[in-house]
């Protein structure tokens, strides 16, 4: 599923405004994601695109960004997976800034490749560049890949699973918007992006 | 009897203090008339800072303007008579108000009393704001995204906290006297709560031993401590990233609440980081100046969570 904040902001608060910035427009602008992801039932992957998106403010970050990440990662919260595409370097400083203050990262797709913004230690990031880089992959090979134990590896891929950084698959883990095998088109580094 | 409180000839925010002094000093009730006769220069802080005069009286005080026909038409290039108008009886000539098109006006002074004026000004300034910033004071392209959320972030504060409206106003001019470079300037004041009683409001909020508004300030700009974190620990970031855009682009960035006064001060400037015992004033008065770059570009602090070899994000474990 995608979903194009720009159309959501036009849609909802004004239809000329291209900059998400303040608080109740960045709240207006994620309940109505919420609603489209409700109604439509909690696809694998929903993928928040925010290239038709100018400005984005603290607040709008923290309203959209932060709050989805926090709903999606609670217990009880959405099934699937929240991937995002169209950050620019406008956007980047506000959304580190947001995801840092409440400890939650993001997978974010740029130019056909799979990015990891905000709070991650050294671990987690190795272990998500293998995914990345070689996914589907099981956890004996990140293991392998990294030189740790076995039992160290399924543990921060655990970890990384449950921050919804990646996905379980019968064939191991990968990153959620990667496509493998897929008959159709795929952009970037033979990766498919949702 | 009317006591007439005068206008130093350059109105910044350091002589503004002057103008604090003398109101201060005038009981409540009393009558006043505003002398800015003799002035020749007003800072984007200064022109919305009167406006926050003749809002901290409950008693309409008379206004007398600029006689220098320069000043008195810059003046009112700004919009700042258009307003003064509503708020002050004016004594003294007054042009016609027209839009301003002065390429060192980005963004006249503009009230700021809900979310909607705030995307108006962003919207407004935008192009105006890349064309100065990259053009003008030689700063790299990344910059304009920052001074928008910095102003987006600076007028929210108002209609978050200020439970009154205020005023924003954004120029660009040559800071001879301190730098000797160009630099653009946003001025955001509003005459309301103030930054003590705003954290005061927070159920949260724990009366301290010291409690005054130099550690109101403190609390809000260096610790990021609003009055809604408590249950939202996402509050309290536009201050902190205003800091943060200040820091990154050399800039210097000051807040006045009440009785005192904080400073972020760059190597450029001699200010205090922080001032105490004002005499009062109601509200919050920020001003950010942001400097003309010279010689080479800042190092770029962004690199990626992903890997080192991406350029995108910044590492922060």
């Amino acid at each position: 599923m995608h979903i194009d904040v720009g159309t959501v902001l036009r849609g909802t608060v004004c239809d000329l405004y291209s900059n998400l910035v303040t608080r109740p427009t960045g709240a207006a602008v994620r309940t109505a994601i919420e609603r489209q992801v409700t109604e439509i039932g909690a696809p694998v992957v929903t993928t928040i695109d925010f290239s038709q998106v100018n400005l984005l403010d603290f607040s709008c970050a923290d309203e959209i960004v932060a709050k989805l990440l926090l709903r999606y990662t609670s217990d009880g919260g959405p099934q699937g997976f929240l991937t995002f595409r169209g950050i620019h370097d406008g956007h980047i400083d506000p959304i580190e800034t947001v995801l840092e203050r409440h400890a939650l990262a993001l997978v974010s797709w740029h130019e056909g490749e799979a990015e990891l913004f905000g709070y991650v230690d050294d671990h987690e990031r190795d272990h998500w560049i293998v995914v990345r880089d070689e996914g589907p992959v099981t956890a004996e090979a990140v293991a392998q890949r990294l030189g740790v134990a076995m039992a160290f590896a399924e543990e921060q891929l655990e970890r990384l699973f449950r921050r919804r950084l990646v996905m379980r698959r019968d064939d191991g883990y990968a990153v959620p918007g990667v496509v493998h095998g897929s008959a159709g088109p795929l952009p970037g580094n033979g990766q498919g992006v949702q | 009897m009317t006591t007439v409180i005068s206008v130093p000839p350059s109105l910044d925010e350091h002589t503004f203090e002057h103008v604090i002094e003398q109101l201060a000093n005038t009981p409540e009730g009393s009558k006043i008339l505003l002398d800015a006769r003799h002035a020749r220069w007003a800072s984007p802080y200064g022109l919305t800072a009167l406006l926050c005069v003749a809002q901290s009286r409950s008693e309409r005080i008379g206004f007398a303007v600029p006689e220098h026909p320069d000043t008195v038409s810059y003046w009112s290039r700004t919009g700042f008579f258009r307003h003064a108008a509503e708020l002050y009886d004016l004594h003294g000539s007054v042009p016609r108000s027209r839009e301003a098109h002065e390429s060192d006006v980005l963004l006249e002074i503009t009230p700021i009393t809900k979310s909607d004026d705030v995307h108006g000004v962003v919207g407004r300034i935008q192009q105006k704001a890349a064309d100065i910033l990259h053009g003008q004071l030689n700063l790299e392209t990344a910059v304009t995204g920052s001074f928008g959320m910095a102003l987006s972030e600076s007028c929210q504060n108002i209609v978050e906290h200020a439970g009154l409206g205020g005023w924003v106003a954004v120029q660009t001019y040559k800071y001879t006297r301190r730098l000797g470079r160009r630099v653009v300037v946003i001025a955001v004041c509003d005459a309301g709560v103030g930054f003590r009683k705003s954290l005061e409001s927070s159920p949260g909020h724990r009366q301290k031993d010291r409690w005054d508004d130099a550690m109101a300030l403190e609390d809000a700009v260096l610790r990021a401590v609003s009055r809604f974190r408590h249950g939202d620990a996402g509050r309290g970031q536009g201050l902190a990233g205003i800091r943060r855009f200040v820091g990154r682009w050399h800039g210097k960035l000051t807040v006045r609440s009440g009785t005192a006064r904080i400073g972020i001060v760059p190597e450029w400037d001699e200010d205090m980081p922080m001032t105490e015992g004002l005499p009062y004033f109601p509200g919050a008065q920020m001003q950010i100046i942001i400097p003309e770059r010279v010689g080479e570009a800042p190092a770029r602090t962004r690199s990626s969570a992903t890997s080192a070899t991406s350029a995108r994000g910044r590492s922060r474990f």
